[in-house]
């Protein structure tokens, strides 16, 4: 599904004295099948936005549109449940909502509010636990005797239970130790690629930006300040400072580098092994200015 | 009892939450010396925060013994342990008690009954001390989450605990979050006479350490210097760690056919070492 903002401004408590803009004259484009990261400092307007993307709020001023969805300002939002039956929205620390007595429950319980059968829902229960990495024997135990680990990743389970078109992850590895934050990444793009999802990542990390996205927007005081291909947008080492953001390591190391023995190595997201090969060629006296 | 030097000693402790569950920790032993800053680093559930409630008698271990500044930690010694070991946990938002930062400073000094003369002095040092003595007056809400958590340090600060536990304290904060509390760390490290022990299971966070414990599965799995660990990195990926990109860079380099001698813990000691061969071809 297409995914568009325009002019897009959101102001929470308005009309009072406490009224703060979020998010101010926003607009983007995604097309459908985009695997997107935004990125922004802590109070950039993040979660707001994201609680556009299912009409959890309806913008102050200007249009979403998600698909053949519309939210404004002056209509009521028509159709919303359909809307969020579309839009699956992974919230930080999901395992906080977790409430059923059954992981199988628990994970039933989107698609049965979205009006799905019960074979239908049992299939997609069996499905989605896999899908997480959890094996069938847990669909009967309790969620809250799980790790923080395994909790997260029913209620993740849940989300992709009602099978979304898009995908939106609020740091969805936040907390998790380093393997199992790269096995859930794998896991979302896996996912994004079989099921064809739009999908959409708030992020920290500009590792996990760069790995995965193919389309990076970041924002600042509820604007957009930069937008484009990773490669593109993270080399800008001023212009993310000045938001206080920080160029992915890799980008950093390059630049000092470049600096010390005056070459221009470009990020290209090559990996270390092949960043290596590059610095290898240089020290060895190869070709040194490529 | 223990020697002077030793502030935490861990003997062949055993922990488990219940008869029928498996075992936490598996014959646990280490130590921690005087002003020695110490890091745990382990995957989830490879029982690195139960070593830190077991230290301040949150939780008593069926076998073993723990040894706080000299005294057995049990029922009739915690309230004296945890005098001597501060902790500050991963939500920031979960352990502001005052309505300012200076209310919520004085709450555990007013606790333990401090003249107010003190207590002035104290708040003072201590805010000096994380670099945020220009909030003494703000609420909570209005500070980012690393500010919060360098509150949290204060507070354990002003009440002198001979050691200082971050558990995961790093965890739910952004990158820059994340620098700001490792360098108040280290800050602290050199100019407070207070052990730290830091848990985590971010690399990126043990450069500084003097030592790092680490766990695997309930059992101390290696102790070494972080430079030594960051060699052993197909280990580390094997128990569900990873390194930091400037050790596996590193690695990348060696198999190109870089004599790298020393192992690099940052950007400059790798630069620095490639500068060298660069100028001796």
């Amino acid at each position: 599904m297409d995914i568009t903002f325009e002019n897009v401004s959101y102001i929470y408590q308005q009309h009072s004295p406490f009224a703060h803009k979020a998010i101010d004259q926003l607009s983007f484009h995604i097309p459908s099948g985009t695997f997107v990261a935004i990125v922004g400092h802590t109070g950039s307007g993040k979660s707001t936005l994201i609680q556009h993307l299912n009409g959890l709020v309806q913008p102050t001023a200007g249009k979403v549109k998600i698909g053949d969805f519309e939210l404004t300002a002056e209509k009521k939002p028509k159709h919303l449940k359909q809307l969020r039956s579309k839009v699956g929205v992974v919230f930080q620390y999901p395992e906080h909502q977790l409430f059923e007595e059954t992981v199988a429950k628990d994970i039933s319980f989107g698609p049965k509010n979205f009006g799905v059968g019960d074979s239908e829902i049992q299939r997609r229960v069996t499905e989605a636990l896999q899908a997480v990495g959890l094996s069938a024997d847990y669909v009967e135990r309790s969620p809250f005797d799980l790790s923080g680990g395994q909790m997260r990743r029913v209620a993740i389970a849940g989300v992709l239970a009602t099978k979304p078109n898009v995908l939106v992850l609020d740091e969805p590895t936040a907390g998790l130790d380093p393997r199992g934050q790269k096995e859930m990444m794998e896991m979302f793009y896996e996912r994004h690629r079989s099921e064809q999802l739009t999908t959409i990542l708030v992020t920290h990390s500009m590792e996990d930006a760069v790995t995965y996205a193919d389309h990076v927007i970041i924002l600042n005081k509820g604007s957009k300040y930069m937008e484009g291909k990773p490669e593109e947008v993270f080399v800008q080492k001023e212009a993310l400072q000045q938001v206080q953001l920080d160029v992915p390591e890799m980008v950093a190391f390059i630049n000092r580098w470049n600096e010390k023995f005056h070459t221009k190595l470009p990020f290209t997201k090559q990996s270390e092994r092949e960043l290596a090969t590059a610095i290898t060629a240089v020290l060895k006296g190869g070709k040194s200015h490529e | 009892m223990s020697s002077n030097e030793k502030l935490v000693e861990f003997r062949n402790v055993s922990f488990r939450y219940g008869a029928e569950q498996p075992w936490v920790l598996k014959n646990c032993s280490f130590e921690i010396d005087r002003e020695e800053w110490v890091a745990i680093i382990g995957h989830n559930g490879s029982g690195k925060s139960t070593i830190a409630k077991l230290m301040n008698g949150l939780l008593f271990p069926q076998e073993g013994e723990i040894y706080v500044a000299g005294k057995k930690v049990q029922e009739d010694t915690i309230w004296d342990v945890r005098k001597d070991v501060g902790m500050v946990f991963q939500n920031p938002d979960n352990q502001f008690v005052g309505t300012t930062v200076q209310d919520d400073v004085a709450f555990g000094m007013e606790n333990r009954g401090f003249p107010r003369e003190e207590m002035l002095q104290r708040l003072d040092d201590v805010l000096h001390a994380v670099g945020m003595v220009d909030y003494r007056l703000t609420e909570p809400h209005r500070l980012s989450g690393g500010q919060k958590q360098r509150i949290a340090i204060a507070s354990v600060l002003a009440v002198s605990p001979k050691v200082l536990i971050l558990d995961e304290a790093t965890a739910m904060l952004d990158p820059r979050g994340r620098r700001d509390i490792m360098q108040t760390v280290a800050h602290l490290q050199a100019n407070k006479d207070v052990s730290l022990l830091t848990i985590t299971h971010d690399l990126q966070e043990i450069v500084q350490a003097d030592r790092v414990i680490v766990m695997n599965e309930g059992q101390v799995w290696d102790e070494s210097h972080p430079r030594e660990l960051f060699s052993k990195q197909d280990d580390l990926l094997a128990i569900g760690l990873d390194v930091p990109f400037i050790a596996s860079l590193a690695k990348a380099l060696k198999q190109t056919g870089i004599p790298i001698t020393k192992e690099p813990l940052n950007h400059e000691e790798l630069l620095e070492e490639l500068w060298t061969l660069h100028s001796r071809t």
